[in-house]
């Protein structure tokens, strides 16, 4: 048996709750190794989510969440500059388009307000409209949220990753944990790279949390109900209709369906809320995709003559509550951070804090950092200058989104290259503009060749 | 690049050098129009028919049959023969009012003002997303114009057996593609329950070997990291698997009208391409369009020229100069513009 990593704390899962807790222990001076089971990190419920830095002001009052959320906005406020993450203010409205919905909001500005967001006022129609002048006049009246804005949502997490490996922490990818051996203070998990061996586990696996308890600690406290939600978004040309976030008035199972501009300068509208026993079957669905944009042109008529770009499906890990679901086992130097839906991007530096201060119940101690590396990530928004700005960046590869071969050689190499499309799609919005890779497949594969565990190109004419 | 002068002023620019960009920038030259230069975002001029391995093209500009690869080297030859000045990694990213024009290069950003512009940017397929099939997203699923860029600019191969979505003209160019890479398509399949070609052209697909189902829908797109098969449904109700590693999907274009579209001309509603006005001028007077940005349906490469053409010569009129029908490279087509 083999000891591939000798840690301190071992992160099971690569989303963003894994990145962030990575970056917050690896600045508290632990040493960490992530244990990742795809070929990329992001690959679960956090490659597809609505990218959306949330107030909290409408989550549970006094949970777990409502903390997490509320630290993780302020950490993302503070941290974003300096690691090269964008934001794009937009604000959000809880938007009423029924007399029942209207006479709701009531309800949604009490409870924002208890929660502790101050800055929430009601909007009537025509401040709506002066403020959205392209939403549907069918708008009754709205709650304006001015602090709900719109990031990266895969930059983010690259960066907490990023920067936890830039100050000795380490990622494995391909590292499914199969199961694992506690000898009352060490350690020993099989992973699919190899054995692990670390003081510490903190089960950050998503959509396969419950299933990584389980293989490892013989049971597991919640069961993973898997969540689907789709999305369509449309061309770039929509991102100048509308300026804020429009948020249905809340339903006690899920936020809704929200018409949002995306950092990359699109107009998204999404996600459905559809109950599932797979947890990677992320299809699309004709009559599905049909509705969103329907309901997008309902609330945005002017979106009628816009192309669609993309659509896509995520996956959340709900779980039979709607709490996170936190296992914390100081016997066995483990803890589970599990059922995190979508406030996940949002609270994850939260919840970085929160394992923090069970680890430390659990009787770990470490060292802050006194410098840290801080690194930065490349500018993959819109409305911030991107890579194409700056000379000599050889040629423009994906002409819809702009992508310089600089940018992609860059995320070819580092310390976390890119080994499959989704990732370098992640890295450097390759081939996700309007054309969806009709004029630069073929450059990508020349590009990329060798590069990928599964490669754009089967074989060669001459082979 | 051919020149990297940063010259900040033109005659006229034109976007795009591919058959209806290059047939306007000759036809300028003739018309004595003498400073022009095309614009190109690629780093090979030529446009579409570089990667269209496969004959008839340049029939009326060449009097010959030509693949399209060779079709492209020899509308760029013109080019170069003629003086005209050609900037390939030039990507037009905003079209300002009057003809005011921001690019980017490797070597930084410029503007360009040109008195006239013509976009000449040609169209392409839709993809998988836009049409709202159903299913995952695997590795493998990817339009004709990717295809053939692979096959015959990068001679790679992105797989062996696909299902083939679309009968369009295009989608038997598909065939004959895959054909001639060793790749086995399943079957062809359209929702819609007749062909887009004439019954000599789809009886092709049986020469090819391929099966063919009209009037059925994808359902599913299965497959984890590669598409492995891919569920249909026929007009019955009946729903069949086929196993394969990719899906073609083909045809469908759609005018490539983003910078029309992110800039301020109006766009007919019904095709997406830019509104035009019998002379191909756009509704900012200093704009024009030409070729499959403005054609719904789309039209072949030799069409396209001829489209250049009679553009460039009216972008020659309009700057005052004085043309005939003679200055034409090839005679203008009689028909009536549609």
């Amino acid at each position: 048996m083999q000891i591939i990593s000798e840690r301190d704390v071992a992160i099971v899962g690569g989303g963003v709750v894994g990145c962030a807790v990575a970056r917050r222990l690896t600045l508290e001076g632990a040493s960490t190794v992530l244990l990742e089971k795809a070929t990329d990190i992001l690959d679960g419920a956090s490659k597809g989510n609505s990218a959306i830095l949330h107030t909290g002001f409408d989550a549970p009052p006094g949970t777990l969440e409502w903390q997490c959320v509320q630290a993780g906005h302020r950490e993302y406020l503070e941290i974003h500059e300096s690691l090269g993450l964008p934001v794009l203010r937009t604000g959000a409205m809880v938007a009423a388009w029924s007399k029942e919905e209207e006479e709701r909001l009531a309800e949604v500005l009490a409870k924002g307000r208890s929660n502790g967001v101050d800055d929430l006022r009601l909007l009537g129609r025509d401040q709506i409209l002066e403020m959205e002048p392209h939403l549907s006049p069918s708008v009754r009246a709205a709650i304006h949220i001015p602090r709900e804005y719109v990031i990266d949502p895969w930059s983010a997490p690259l960066a907490y990753l990023l920067q936890s490996l830039e100050n000795g922490g380490e990622v494995l990818c391909d590292a499914e944990v199969t199961a694992g051996e506690f000898d009352g203070s060490h350690w020993l998990l099989q992973t699919g790279r190899g054995t692990v061996r670390c003081r510490y586990v903190i089960n950050c696996a998503g959509l396969y949390g419950d299933l990584v308890d389980k293989a490892v600690l013989g049971d597991a406290d919640f069961t993973i109900l898997p969540r689907k939600g789709q999305f369509v978004v449309f061309d770039k040309a929509a991102a100048s209709l509308i300026n804020s976030i429009i948020l249905p008035v809340p339903s006690r199972r899920t936020k809704g369906i929200v018409l949002f501009p995306t950092i990359f300068g699109n107009m998204m509208v999404g996600p459905t809320a559809e109950d599932q026993e797979s947890r990677d079957d992320a299809s699309v669905e004709r009559a599905t995709l049909d509705m969103l944009a329907e309901k997008g042109k309902a609330m945005l008529p002017d979106l009628k003559n816009i192309p669609v770009t993309a659509t896509y499906a995520g996956i959340r890990p709900a779980t039979e509550a709607s709490p996170y679901r936190i296992r914390n086992e100081p016997d066995r130097h483990w803890i589970t951070l599990g059922g995190i839906r979508s406030t996940g991007l949002t609270a994850a530096l939260g919840l970085a804090w929160h394992a923090h201060a069970l680890l430390r119940e659990q009787g770990a101690s470490f060292t802050p950092l006194e410098n840290p590396v801080v690194p930065r990530v490349p500018n993959l928004a819109e409305h911030l200058p991107r890579d194409f700005s700056r000379p000599g960046f050889g040629e423009i590869v994906c002409h819809c989104e702009m992508v310089t071969s600089r940018e992609i050689t860059a995320a070819l190499t580092g310390k976390l290259p890119a080994r499959s499309l989704a990732a370098l799609k992640r890295r450097t919005r390759v081939t996700m503009g309007r054309c969806q890779g009709f004029y630069c497949s073929a450059r990508l594969a020349e590009l990329t060749r060798a590069k990928f565990a599964t490669p754009l190109g089967v074989g060669e004419i001459n082979d | 690049m051919t020149d990297s002068s940063s010259k900040t002023a033109c005659t006229v620019a034109i976007i795009g050098s591919g058959p209806a960009g290059v047939g306007a920038a000759l036809a300028l030259h003739k018309a004595g129009i003498d400073d022009v230069v095309i614009l190109e975002r690629d780093q090979e001029a030529g446009g579409v028919p570089r990667h269209c391995g496969h004959p008839p093209f340049g029939l009326r500009e060449y009097h010959r049959i030509l693949a399209g690869p060779s079709y492209a080297a020899r509308n760029i030859q013109a080019i170069t023969e003629a003086g005209i000045r050609l900037l390939t990694g030039h990507t037009v990213t905003r079209l300002g009012k009057g003809g005011s024009l921001d690019l980017v290069t490797s070597q930084g950003a410029r503007t360009i003002a040109a008195q006239r512009v013509l976009l000449a940017t040609g169209t392409r397929e839709t993809p998988r997303a836009a049409r709202f099939v159903s299913g995952g997203r695997p590795l493998g699923i990817l339009n004709t114009g990717a295809l053939q860029a692979m096959i015959y600019l990068k001679g790679m191969i992105p797989f062996r057996s696909p299902l083939v979505v679309g009968t369009e003209l295009v989608s038997f160019s598909a065939l004959w593609t895959c054909k001639k890479a060793g790749i086995r398509p399943v079957v062809m399949i359209d929702e819609e329950k007749k062909t887009g070609v004439s019954r000599l052209v789809a009886m092709s697909h049986r020469y090819m070997g391929v099966p063919m189902l009209l009037g059925v829908e994808i359902i599913n797109i299965q497959g984890r990291d590669r598409v492995e098969s891919v569920t249909i449904r026929d007009g019955n109700g009946a729903i069949r698997e086929f196993a394969c590693d990719g899906v073609l999907f083909t045809g469908r274009f759609v005018p490539e009208a983003s910078l029309a579209r992110l800039g301020d001309l109006c766009l007919d509603p019904a095709t997406g391409c830019p509104a035009v006005d019998s002379e191909g001028r756009c509704s900012d007077p200093a704009y024009f369009a030409a070729g499959n940005l403005v054609h719904a349906p789309v039209r072949v490469a030799g069409q396209c020229y001829r489209s250049g053409v009679q553009a460039g010569l009216a972008i020659a009129r309009d700057l005052g100069g004085r043309v005939h029908e003679k200055d034409c490279p090839i005679p203008p087509d009689r028909r009536k513009r549609t």
